[in-house]
């Protein structure tokens, strides 16, 4: 096993990475910007070095005063949790030439699938279904047009390096494609300091599922299950649950399969998640983009396999073997994950301020993997995600039952989230029938 | 005359009107970003920009006026 790992990142991943490592006997190491100072995660772990100022930019994407913390405690393993570097090939090449273990994929991978049309174009030659789209990145308006006329309309535009739905807009003709694609490309440079845009086939009513894989260290590639991820707003996932209750066995056992193909075809190495559009009307699944790092929602496949994914990522990433009998993999009973945000309940809104009340509910099946808590401030630099709330059930029925009874007892004061819009969702009858697809936010929004 | 204030903590990341402007009621004045999202500040009214209280790169408190329209 590894000695020590630092953890690049903050918030709830950092302290769920924590955790795993405490539990594994492995020492841990935070890093934390000026804003963060206070947070658990920082208290949590067996040392801490600040980094630097508030700004992401000089602080957790600042790659060297990461490397020089790790230096500094001796730490020899880095985990990048999830956004900021996890999927910076960069940042993972530098810390393999630090003589450092980098828990994730190779650089290599990362590089392969870090760009969506290559991604997309990579996958077709391994025959796991793409939608209509473009294999080459859009150069300009016009260039767009010729290509959605081939696609045919509604295009949905993206940019190739981005993710967490920035910039990403659906046009339905000529003139929306030519407004959303100049927005498109203002936002891919800002965000991701890369123009190059993509079109693909917009699909009108979709779930987002996507399928959570294990590159192990003799090249075996494991699915260990899907998760729904149709609650969406802004294109953000806002809810996830497995198993999907809009999905057949047959399009569940054939996406599974096509996970491990994906996973395959670029040697992939520790956790990783295969995301997929299911086309409502038709029942067909097409490959979206591969995330090269765990996921947010993960706790969903542990609660539903007894797995902890981070002790996984642990033991590949020391060359060692899985936890668990890689034949004998069981999932049993259905998991909902609530992302709670510090955001308004109608507009969704960012919410920043000082938490004066954190009281997490608890009981069976439930699960709190939380960034923050009473007399933390949440400040306007970082993504709103304040907590996961998690639970499990013998069924989907149960789940939900134990979610409402959840969200119902988490008190949280000082700012507005999101629990509001989580009580709605819970009690809606679209999403408590299962037959559901990405639009639901808006609905319940109209 | 017309005040507008910021909804939340933010940091201002373009200023698009400039003072003495000639707004209309929607128009975009400027963009704060906080928590990743970008959130367009908008004109509520008719009439000239006389103040503009902000520079790119502030920080805005809930409350903190953004703009006069007179």
């Amino acid at each position: 096993m590894l000695g020590s790992v630092l953890v690049a990142n903050r918030g709830e991943i950092a302290r769920r990475v924590i955790a795993t490592a405490r539990k594994l006997g492995v020492r841990s190491v935070a890093v934390y910007s000026e804003a963060d100072a206070g947070l658990p995660f920082v208290r949590e772990a067996d040392e801490a070095v600040l980094i630097g100022p508030a700004q992401p930019a000089a602080s957790y994407l600042n790659g060297s005063a990461i490397l020089a913390a790790a230096e500094r405690t001796g730490a020899r393993a880095i985990h990048p949790g999830y956004g900021f570097l996890a999927e910076n090939p960069a940042f993972a090449a530098s810390v393999l030439e630090a003589g450092l273990t980098w828990i994730g994929p190779s650089p290599d991978s990362m590089e392969q699938m870090g760009d969506k049309i290559n991604a997309r174009n990579l996958m077709e030659e391994a025959g796991v279904p793409v939608s209509a789209g473009t294999r080459e990145p859009v150069a300009d308006v016009t260039a767009a047009l010729a290509a959605a006329e081939q696609i045919g309309y509604p295009v949905m535009i993206k940019a190739a390096a981005g993710g967490g739905g920035i910039g990403m807009s659906a046009a339905a003709g000529p003139a929306e494609l030519a407004a959303g694609f100049e927005t498109a490309r203002s936002r891919a440079e800002r965000f991701f300091s890369s123009p190059a845009i993509l079109l693909e086939r917009y699909v009108e009513r979709a779930r987002h599922v996507e399928v959570q894989i294990l590159g192990l260290v003799d090249g075996r590639v494991l699915a260990l299950g899907e998760r729904d991820c149709s609650v969406q707003r802004r294109h953000q996932k806002v809810a996830e649950e497995t198993p999907s209750p809009g999905i057949s066995p047959e399009v569940r056992a054939g996406m599974l399969a096509a996970g491990v193909q994906a996973g395959q075809a670029v040697k992939y190495l520790g956790a990783g998640t295969v995301e997929f559009l299911v086309d409502v009307a038709t029942g067909d699944f097409m490959f979206l983009e591969m995330n090269t790092r765990l996921q947010v929602e993960h706790p969903v496949t542990e609660l539903v396999t007894g797995i902890d994914l981070v002790e996984q990522q642990f033991r590949i990433a020391a060359g060692e073997d899985v936890s668990f009998p890689a034949q004998e993999l069981t999932r049993s009973g259905h998991a909902l994950e609530l992302r709670i945000y510090a955001e308004d309940s109608k507009r969704f809104l960012p919410s920043p301020g000082t938490i004066t009340v954190w009281d997490e509910p608890a009981g069976p099946g439930v699960r709190v993997d939380a960034g923050y808590a009473a007399g933390n401030t949440v400040t306007p630099f970082y993504d709103p995600l304040l907590a996961k709330l998690c639970v499990h059930g013998a069924d989907r029925a149960e789940a939900l039952d134990r979610a409402r009874a959840a969200v119902a007892a988490f008190s949280i004061g000082g700012l507005k989230t999101n629990l509001e819009f989580h009580g709605e969702l819970l009690a809606s009858a679209e999403f408590s029938s299962g037959d559901y697809d990405t639009g639901l936010v808006g609905r319940l929004r109209a | 005359m017309s005040e507008v204030r910021a909804e939340m903590v933010a940091n201002v990341w373009k200023v698009v009107a400039a003072e003495g402007d000639t707004v209309a009621d929607g128009d975009t004045l400027v963009i704060l970003e906080s928590m990743k999202m970008e959130i367009p500040v908008l004109a509520e009214g008719s009439g000239t920009l006389t103040k503009l209280a902000v520079a790119e790169g502030d920080v805005v408190q809930e409350g903190d006026l953004i703009a006069v329209i007179g």
